[in-house]
C-alpha cells in the first residue's frame, strides 16, 4: 500500500486540494486520514465513525482553506473532547491574474510568485504576451482579458486577485466589467488619476453601479511613493494583502493592537 | 508542511529517521500559523521553521528524542511556560506543536 506521505506529496505537487487529519491527543494518537474531494479517504484515525465525521469536516476546512484542531468523541461525537484532531488543509495556491503585458507586468508576476500565487499574464497582443518576456508567470495567455475571465471567472474566489495594468480603455473596461462578475477578492486597475476618472466614467456608462465601482482599487496600489516596476509591484501586492486582511496598512509603529 | 516536503522526501528516500514538528495551535501573538512545520533528521539536519527563530533550537532537541523513542506528543512553548523549557516566545504568545516520527 502506498504510504500516506507519498499520496500527500503527489497531491500537493500537482496542486490538487488535499487535507491531512492527524490525531494529536487522545486514543490512537498519530492516526492519520488523508482526505480529497471525490476520492475515498486513505488511512484511519482508529474508528470508522470518527473517520467518517472527520472526512466530512476536513472537506469543509479544505473548501475554506483553513487549518486547525477540532475535538470529537471517540466515535466522532460533536461537543465531546476525547480526541483532538489536527486538520491541515493544502488548498491549491491562490490565483493572480495580470492583464496587460506591460513594463510593470514582469515585476508583478515575480512578486506574486514570491507570495505563493499562481500567476497568469494575459494580453491580446501576441507580440508582447510571450513566455520569454514573463518567465516567472505560470501561464501566458494571448487573448482579450474579458474572454479569459468568461472561461475561468467562475473559478475565482476571495483568495484570488485580478490586476488590470493595460490602462487602455479598449481593454480595461470590458476586463473590469468581467472581473466584477466574479467573486475575486481583489480587483485593481492601474492608471493615473485622470485615467482612473476616465475609466470610471466609461464603466458607469456601461451600467456599472457605484457599489460595484467601490470594489475596484484604482489607481492601483498602496501609497508608498513607488516608482520602479519592482517598487510598484510591492505596492500592489501589499494592497492585495491589506485587502484580504481588511487592514488600512499604516506603519505598525503608528498603530496599536495585535500584529497578527 | 508544504515547504519541507522536498526535504522530507529526500531524507525518507535516503532511509533517514526523521521527526516532524507541526504548529497545531497558536494563542495570542505568534509568528507562524497552524501548519507551519519543521523537520529534523537523525543526523541533526533541519528543514523549515515553526516560529521566528525563538524555539527552533529546543525543537531540534525534542525531535531527536522523538526519533530515539518513537513517541508522539504535543509540546508547548509559551511566555508563561516555565516548567518544561527554558526557552519561550519573546512575543508573548503560546504555540502548541505536535511532534512525531515520519513513519507514515
Amino acid at each position: 500500500m502506498t504510504a500516506i506521505f507519498e499520496v500527500l506529496r503527489d497531491a500537493i505537487g500537482s496542486e490538487e486540494p488535499v487535507a491531512l487529519a492527524t490525531v494529536v491527543e487522545g486514543p490512537g494518537v498519530g492516526g492519520k486520514l488523508l482526505v480529497r474531494p471525490d476520492e475515498e479517504p486513505i488511512g484511519s484515525l482508529g474508528d470508522p465513525d470518527l473517520d467518517r465525521v472527520v472526512a466530512r469536516d476536513a472537506l469543509g476546512e479544505l473548501a475554506a482553506g483553513t487549518t486547525g484542531v477540532r475535538h470529537y468523541g471517540t466515535q466522532g461525537q460533536a461537543n465531546e473532547h476525547d480526541v483532538a484532531v489536527f486538520v491541515e488543509s493544502f488548498a491549491p495556491p491562490p490565483q493572480l491574474l495580470v492583464f496587460g503585458a506591460v513594463d510593470f507586468t514582469g515585476a508583478l508576476a515575480r512578486v506574486g510568485k514570491v507570495l505563493g500565487y499562481r500567476v497568469t499574464v494575459c494580453d491580446a497582443r501576441e507580440v508582447f504576451a510571450t513566455k520569454a518576456r514573463f518567465p516567472f508567470a505560470d501561464e501566458v495567455v494571448v487573448d482579450w482579458p474579458h474572454r479569459l475571465l468568461e472561461r475561468v471567472g467562475d473559478q475565482l474566489g476571495p483568495r484570488d486577485a485580478v490586476c488590470v495594468l493595460t490602462h487602455d480603455p479598449k481593454f480595461d473596461v470590458p476586463a473590469v466589467i468581467a472581473a466584477l462578475r466574479t467573486d475575486v477578492g481583489y480587483l485593481g486597475a492601474m492608471g493615473s488619476r485622470r485615467t482612473t476618472d476616465d475609466r470610471n466614467r466609461r464603466l458607469r456608462e456601461e451600467g456599472v453601479t457605484d457599489e460595484q465601482l467601490a470594489r475596484v482599487m484604482g489607481p492601483i496600489g498602496l501609497d508608498l511613493g513607488a516608482r520602479t516596476p519592482e517598487e510598484t509591484a510591492v505596492s500592489i501586492m501589499a494592497e492585495v494583502i491589506a485587502t484580504r486582511t481588511g487592514r488600512q496598512a499604516p506603519s505598525l509603529r503608528d498603530a496599536a493592537g495585535p500584529i497578527h | 508542511m508544504r515547504e519541507i516536503l522536498g526535504d522530507l522526501d529526500r531524507w525518507r528516500k535516503a532511509g533517514k529517521q526523521v521527526a516532524v514538528a507541526r504548529v497545531v495551535d497558536v494563542e495570542g501573538s505568534g509568528p507562524r500559523l497552524p501548519g507551519a512545520a519543521m523537520a529534523v533528521n537523525e543526523d541533526g539536519e533541519v528543514a523549515g521553521s515553526v516560529s521566528g527563530g525563538c524555539v527552533e533550537g529546543a525543537v531540534v532537541t525534542e525531535a531527536l528524542q522523538i526519533i530515539e523513542s518513537g513517541d508522539r506528543r504535543i509540546v508547548t512553548f509559551g511566555y508563561s511556560d516555565d516548567e518544561a523549557f527554558a526557552v519561550g516566545l519573546t512575543c508573548g504568545g503560546t504555540i502548541h506543536l505536535f511532534v512525531e516520527p515520519l513513519d507514515w
